[in-house]
């Protein structure tokens, strides 16, 4: 069976779910002639036409707007912010309008807001940022970050058929860096549910998104020095999977809390307060996190580089407090 | 207009000043024409969009007195059960799209519903409202873009009311009219008479049929005057006078009820008359809500997402 992409699987997720149910339908910048600025939407144009696939003007939040109101009747909209950076333009009508319709009068917004993110790529500081916190903060809003092609189909289906609107942040490094085989058939990931990625003992890593491999890869090397990892892939942020992170630290009795999003206010410090209450007697070390500094994300690569957790942070917090 | 003037004084001038009604409280006064002239010849599947100070709006939808009385109140019966307050009302029924507090947002939103009903094949029309402050906003300009390069059938209607809480038009905008934006995004841009109630149904009909049928948005600039603070706690020492004096004799309720009386339509009895019925059937609306429940304070955590029924 060939191998599906990161890129492709969330192409896929879309245009299965647009053959599913005529009310599904994309809008954004560049996405039908062009089919995306990364191509996620190539081919969609030509098999659905342009009622279904919407070029738009630059107005992000015009964009968001529209697939609210799109909604409000009854459709499905899945619409494109170019990169992630540009969700900052669309933030009002994401966490006052969709995010409190229900809330304030009982109407359901059920969009899907795409937001290709993360660094790695030389992006510079509007074209690699982590924006996921603004909107984990914002009740009414549910965000996932999936970190494989499975997920990403899976988990794109499951938001567009939620009843409640999903921001989907899609991490760009990993658009053609991973693949899998795919089953045949819907895939569909509940929103909410975490995935372990790798069986321990000694010491969880709880992560997401493009850290997940930085996770596995430090695992195998620790690994060898007798250090037995268990990597939590959080695949939601909002909702959580509370149970799953609480399971593994009861189990391991370390953890580590790795994100590529900068450090203050980052999820780790939710997650941090969240195992200090509620499992704080299961720890046998300090709550240790890994994230990016507070800087915005820098341009050249040794910066780049330096910003970004690496392996070579999570050896050396892990044998820290595997020795502690 | 006169229900809407009743409905809006008893809101302000009694039930906010006896603390039966808390947070702000923002009326229409001196500008009921516009919502009512662009909204009375709608039909029920089209949907409206309405601002802060379109209040007829509610009523012309059929919105309940009682659901709008106990809304302000905070009662559990208000169109958010609580959950939000004043004229922050919607509801998917009456094709009412709640406002929110951001200027301009319901721009854009009202371009999505506009560009539904192409997509599908309807031939429904939004009529979305706003002030001239609002036209400030990043996001009013987007919207009326994009509705414009989409072809939605939506008609923008601006409440121009010359004052954004306590901010002039002048400092507002360096162009005159509000319509004067129109030619900028491809749509019809038409100024009248905010406070002739005939005139706004009149330009309104049009611009509705323009968008049935296929034209895309076009945008309406209604002139008008806000003979009130911005809200109730506001008495708008920042107004000359003489400007509360001149657009006094303006007010579209005496203006329309002066035509019909010169042409025998209407007598000054039968206004008496009609003024009796409004304020029993208003009377009658304050004293059911005034004894509907409050929520319960749990229900705050219920509704933010979808709940299994």
């Amino acid at each position: 069976m060939a191998l599906t992409t990161y890129v492709d699987a969330i192409r896929q997720g879309i245009s299965e779910e647009m053959e599913r149910d005529d009310n599904v339908f994309v809008l954004g910048e560049d996405v039908g002639i062009y089919g995306g600025a990364f191509k996620v939407t190539t081919g969609l144009l030509e098999k659905f036409g342009e009622t279904r696939v919407i070029d738009t003007p630059i107005s992000e939040s015009a964009i968001v707007g529209a697939a609210i109101g799109a909604a409000l009747m009854g459709l499905r909209p899945i619409a494109e912010m170019q990169f992630a950076d540009f969700i900052s333009c669309a933030f009002d009508q994401i966490t006052n309008f969709a995010a409190k319709c229900r809330y304030r009068w009982g109407a359901g917004i059920p969009i899907v807001v795409r937001a290709p993110s993360g660094g790695g790529i030389h992006g510079g500081p509007f074209h690699s940022q982590n924006p996921e916190m603004h909107f984990v903060h914002t009740p009414g809003l549910k965000v996932v970050c999936p970190s494989t092609a499975y997920d990403a189909k899976g988990l794109l289906k499951a938001a567009i058929r939620d009843p409640d609107p999903v921001i989907f942040f899609e991490h760009k490094y990993l658009y053609r860096r991973v693949k899998e085989e795919l089953p045949d058939g819907d895939i569909l990931v509940p929103i909410g549910k975490a995935a372990l990625r790798r069986k321990g003992t000694d010491i969880s890593v709880i992560t997401y998104g493009a850290m997940v491999y930085v996770a596995l890869d430090a695992a195998k090397e620790l690994e060898k020095e007798g250090i037995d990892v268990e990597v939590v892939d959080l695949r939601s942020l909002l909702p959580f999977d509370k149970e799953a992170v609480l399971e593994s630290v009861k189990k391991t009795n370390k953890v580590i809390l790795l994100h590529e999003d900068t450090r203050t206010g980052g999820f780790a410090g939710e997650l941090a307060a969240l195992i200090s209450e509620e499992a704080f007697d299961y720890l046998d070390g300090p709550i240790r996190r890994i994230t990016a500094p507070d800087t915005p994300v820098p341009f050249s690569p040794p910066m780049e580089e330096f910003f970004l957790p690496k392996i070579s942070d999570v050896l050396r917090v892990a044998r820290e407090l595997h020795a502690y | 207009m006169k229900v809407v003037r009743e409905l809006e004084n008893r809101i302000e001038r009694k039930l906010y000043r006896q603390g039966k009604i808390l947070g702000g409280v923002y009326v229409g006064r001196g500008q009921e024409a516009i919502a009512v002239g662009s909204c009375i010849d709608l039909r029920a599947d089209d949907v409206v969009c309405p601002s802060h100070r379109d209040m007829g709006a509610f009523l012309i939808r059929g919105m309940s007195l009682r659901t709008i009385f106990a809304q302000y109140m905070g009662k559990k019966t208000g169109a958010t059960k609580g959950k939000d307050s004043n004229m922050h009302m919607g509801s998917l029924e009456h094709n009412l799209i709640a406002f929110i507090s951001m200027l301009g947002d319901n721009v854009p939103v009202a371009a999505g519903i506009g560009l539904s009903f192409k997509m599908r094949g309807q031939d429904r029309v939004v009529m979305c409202s706003f002030g001239d402050g609002a036209t400030s906003r990043g996001d009013w300009h987007e919207g009326l873009n994009m509705a414009s390069v989409l072809k939605c059938p939506v008609v923008f209607i601006c409440n121009n009311n010359q004052y954004a809480y306590s901010t002039p038009l002048e400092r507002q905008m360096a162009v005159e009219n509000v319509a004067d934006r129109a030619p900028a995004y491809g749509m019809p841009g038409e100024i009248v008479d905010g406070n002739d109630v005939l005139a706004v149904w009149n330009a309104s009909q049009r611009a509705i049929e323009y968008a049935r049928n296929g034209n895309g948005p076009s945008l309406i600039e209604c002139k008008t005057f806000r003979m009130t603070g911005h809200s109730a706690h506001d008495d708008a020492s920042y107004v000359p006078q003489e400007l509360f004096d001149y657009w006094e004799t303006r007010d579209p309720i005496r203006r329309l009820e002066r035509t019909l009386i010169q042409q025998n339509i209407l007598s000054e009895a039968g206004i008496a008359e009609m003024d009796k019925g409004i304020h029993a059937e208003i009377d009658e609306a304050i004293a059911i809500a005034e004894k509907d429940p409050y929520p319960e304070p749990e229900d705050c955590l219920r509704d933010v997402y979808f709940e299994e029924q």
